[in-house]
């Protein structure tokens, strides 16, 4: 099925009589495999509001992120939170949605600073379960007015409701950015560089590990190379360390963060794990042999590549959760893609469920 | 403003319900003399008042937990309460409650500097978090005004702005865990000290949700690290409208300030007269602040400067020293207790599209004419949430009326400029009824779903946010 506007969508959802699989570009195939009747909002197309005064866009769900992207790069400026691009990781090939980003509350390297999609997300319209359309938020940053659905839908991965519609704070473009490159740390000095540098008050906006230690800053010129000398001042006894200073080449190395590059094409089974930075280490030294790990929000975000069906949760520290995001059909059929959470948060996900779908029929399963 | 009528069969049961929240709690622990139960008539919306049943302040989640399973029990309605801050009535009693005050649950439990958290319990106050950590040189960042007094708690069910979100967010977005107790007395932990939620993002619904979906106890903050320094201009204006443009220009230029205030001439004035912060006399002024290094704050000071000067200002003025500083600042966080010395006042929360700002404000001025009551603006213009401030007489029979009805135009004009009923105060009782205009129908009803997820018997907080003819077949099929 693909409704050309948010009255089809509500009438299809009405009419369906079994299990919905809900596709936007259908490149982010993340969760529990779905099976059901395909139903797209790749036609429910367009940017509705753009104020960049107001730092505000408004675009239907099926608006690529690309024309959003292309939209916003002719004022200067950009979705702040750094969408992460699954495709390079799961090998998809289709074209990234913004109802796609929303629907995963999919946020890259950036999300340390300024925070995640989630929080970018001013407003939604959807359709849920029963076919009822409905609005939550708005297209204004402050907004309390009622329950927060906004943040409940993002994230979650389109079994609550269809989105139709997504309301979004966008920001300025800097004028340039740079970035440091540690080199020859282990993963606790790693962390520890980048939790000194997150804590220092020059506004990295960027703090991750692959072979080398990478701390970002953007903003005015005089600025970046102003917070970059400091920064190689306070992160002295690292030893040593390399600066880039374009702009394109310092984007790059936070692209291929973001989207995982390094784990493209591989094979093994890919993990994120979300835990407190200072867990990091002793988490990595947990894993099994043969493990690649690539830790980005400061050390907060682990990406894990490991041998085919093995289960890292049995390993994690109490307070964080483990997804498993690429996996051969075996394993993804014997552990569940998101972390079961405690007996009290299940029953109130359920409950909430029952209300948003009380049939059943959205991406039923896809969470668990 | 309407309350549903007390339950008489609970008035009737007061000395069994306190016997029995006696018998789980310390003695001091349950208020109940009539004398007593006073002060928990009201919050900061004093205009509306009704004493409680009775008011307990457990010193732990236990005993949170413990008194709201015999108020469960017993079908008897609970009020949380933070510091009594709400300017919308959201801990506003009723006859038949029991008001359950967090004030003694005021503890650090734990500060965390490598991973930029603390854990504090949910009544400590909002700038006693960051009195936690500033001797590292640490802050929490949400900063509504009222922060010397309001309590973590209560910035979490009002999803607290302040007047740096610009930059740094609002509570929602430095809130990472809670311990929180059901109506029940379910114990549960939602988040913590890492970054995402494993499955659907609960702990975004439970922020804003006004104290009807459980009590938190505890809370994750977020803390950051103090910006090398910070600077405010000065910049006056003899029309709104131009001030506006402005605002919207500063925002477009890629400069980004933590903060953007906007005041009109009745706060000028009045502000003027009662601190003497040295205002110019123009029509409006804005204060824009911005952070980082001497150089870098030059730097962006230049480029805003540069924007404001394209609008013909009245004046310009950049604070040369923290003496300075102070004196910008001055004028603005007098302006509510300046206005509150020459009248009664009614302060809006409104948010509106920033470009919506000069339509809206030359609507207000009409407003003000044809309801013939005064409106001070004073607000946050960078993202648009207004606080226009409508002056009344409390002794005059019918002025609280008037201004409640020309408050209401207000906010609907606010809703229809394509904004929203409140930014960062709050629905509570104040804005409850004007919610229809706002939502329709089934955007309420999945809300109310999801009070019955959370809290099935309607027991929490029950007779605000959402309308009373929107809420009643609930409640009373709780009962």
């Amino acid at each position: 099925m693909n409704p050309q506007t948010e009255i089809e969508l509500a009438e299809a959802i009405a009419a369906a009589k079994g299990p919905l699989r809900i596709i936007g570009g259908a490149t982010r195939a993340v969760g529990n495999p779905v099976v059901g009747e395909a139903i797209s909002t790749s036609a429910l197309t367009g940017i509705s509001l753009y104020e960049p005064g107001a730092l505000t866009i408004v675009a239907q769900a099926g608006t690529t992120v690309a024309e959003i992207e292309a939209a916003l790069d002719t004022e200067n400026q950009r979705l702040a939170f750094e969408p992460m691009d699954h495709r390079t990781l799961l090998g998809t090939s289709g074209t990234p949605t913004i109802g796609g980003v929303v629907a995963t509350n999919a946020s890259g390297s950036r999300r340390i600073a300024v925070g995640a999609c989630r929080d970018h997300l001013l407003g939604v319209r959807f359709v849920d379960g029963m076919g009822t359309a409905i609005k939550n938020g708005g297209r204004v940053m402050k907004n309390v007015t009622g329950y927060d659905l906004v943040k409940l839908l993002a994230g979650s991965y389109g079994t609550l409701g269809v989105l139709s519609e997504v309301s979004l704070k966008v920001l300025p473009k800097p004028e340039t950015s740079a970035t440091l490159k540690l080199h020859g740390l282990t993963d606790t000095q790693s962390v520890d560089a980048l939790s000194m540098a997150l804590g220092s008050p020059f506004e990295v906006t960027g703090a991750a590990r692959s072979d080398d230690t990478l701390i970002r800053i953007e903003g005015f010129a005089a600025s970046v190379a102003y917070r970059l000398a400091q920064l190689k001042v306070l992160l002295g006894r690292f030893g040593d360390m390399t600066a880039v200073t374009d702009p394109a080449e310092s984007q790059a190395i936070w692209t291929d963060i973001t989207n995982v590059t390094a784990f493209a094409a591989t094979s093994g089974d890919i993990w994120r794990m979300s835990i407190k930075p200072s867990d990091a280490a002793t988490t990595i030294a947990a894993l099994p042999i043969g493990t690649q790990t690539i830790l980005d929000w400061g050390g907060g975000l682990i990406w894990a590549q490991t041998p085919e069906g093995t289960d890292l949760r049995t390993t994690l520290p109490a307070a964080g959760h483990a997804t498993l995001i690429r996996a051969a059909a075996e394993t993804r059929a014997a552990l569940p893609a998101f972390q079961p959470e405690n007996p009290t948060v299940t029953a109130l996900s359920q409950g909430i469920r029952a209300k948003f779908d009380p049939r059943g029929i959205l991406n039923p399963g896809l969470m668990g | 403003m309407n309350m549903p009528p007390p339950d008489q069969s609970i008035l009737s049961r007061k000395a069994e319900i306190v016997a029995r929240l006696q018998s789980v709690l310390p003695k001091n622990a349950v208020i109940h003399a009539d004398s007593e139960v006073r002060a928990y008539e009201c919050d900061a919306l004093s205009a509306y008042r009704c004493p409680p049943l009775c008011a307990v302040l457990p010193a732990s989640t236990e005993e949170v937990a413990a008194a709201l399973r015999v108020c469960h029990e017993m079908g008897v309605p609970v009020v949380p309460r933070g510091s009594g801050t709400s300017l919308a009535g959201g801990a506003l009693p009723t006859a038949d409650c029991v008001i359950l005050g967090v004030a003694r649950l005021n503890g650090v439990l734990e500060t965390n500097y490598a991973d930029r958290y603390i854990r504090v319990q949910s009544g400590r106050t909002n700038l006693s978090v960051t009195g936690a950590v500033e001797a590292e040189d640490f802050f929490y960042a949400p900063d509504p005004s009222s922060q010397l007094a309001c309590a973590i708690a209560g910035n979490i069910a009002m999803n607290s702005g302040g007047a740096h979100c610009l930059k740094y967010g609002v509570t929602t977005n430095n809130l990472l865990g809670v311990k929180m107790v059901l109506m029940d007395g379910t114990i549960t932990d939602i988040g913590g000290a890492h970054l995402d939620a494993a499955g659907l993002d609960l702990l975004g619904l439970i922020c804003g949700s006004e104290g009807q979906l459980g009590v938190v106890t505890e809370a994750t903050l977020r803390i950051l690290r103090k910006p090398e320094g910070a600077r405010p201009v000065l910049m006056a204006f003899n029309d709104n409208e131009v001030a506006g443009a402005c605002v919207a220009d500063i925002i477009k230029a890629g400069v980004l300030p933590v903060a953007i205030e906007f005041m009109d001439r009745l706060c000028i004035e009045t502000s003027e007269k009662y601190a003497q912060a040295g205002y110019p006399d123009c029509e409006a002024l804005l204060i824009v602040e911005v952070e980082g290094s001497p150089a870098e704050i030059d730097e962006q000071l230049a480029v805003i400067l540069a924007i404001a000067r394209k609008h013909d200002p009245v004046e310009l003025r950049e604070a040369k020293s923290a003496e300075e500083a102070a004196r910008i600042w001055l004028g603005r966080k007098s302006a509510f207790g300046a206005i509150g010395q020459i009248s009664d006042y009614m302060c809006l929360d409104g948010t509106i599209p920033v470009s919506s700002l000069p339509m809206v404000l030359r609507r207000i001025g009409e407003l003000s004419d044809e309801y013939g009551l005064r409106v001070g603006n004073v607000f946050h213009a960078g993202d648009g949430n207004m606080h226009p401030l409508i002056c009344y007489d409390a002794n005059k029979l019918g002025d609280l009326e008037l201004c409640e009805a020309m408050g209401a135009e207000i906010l609907k004009l606010c809703v229809d400029a394509g904004g929203c009923l409140t930014g960062e105060h709050g629905v509570g009782i104040e804005k409850r009824d004007l919610m229809t205009h706002q939502f329709a129908l089934q955007d309420l009803e999945i809300q109310m779903d999801l009070k019955d997820v959370f809290d099935p018997s309607w027991l929490l907080n029950p007779a605000k946010v959402f309308p009373l003819m929107s809420s009643a077949s609930r409640r009373i099929a709780a009962e």
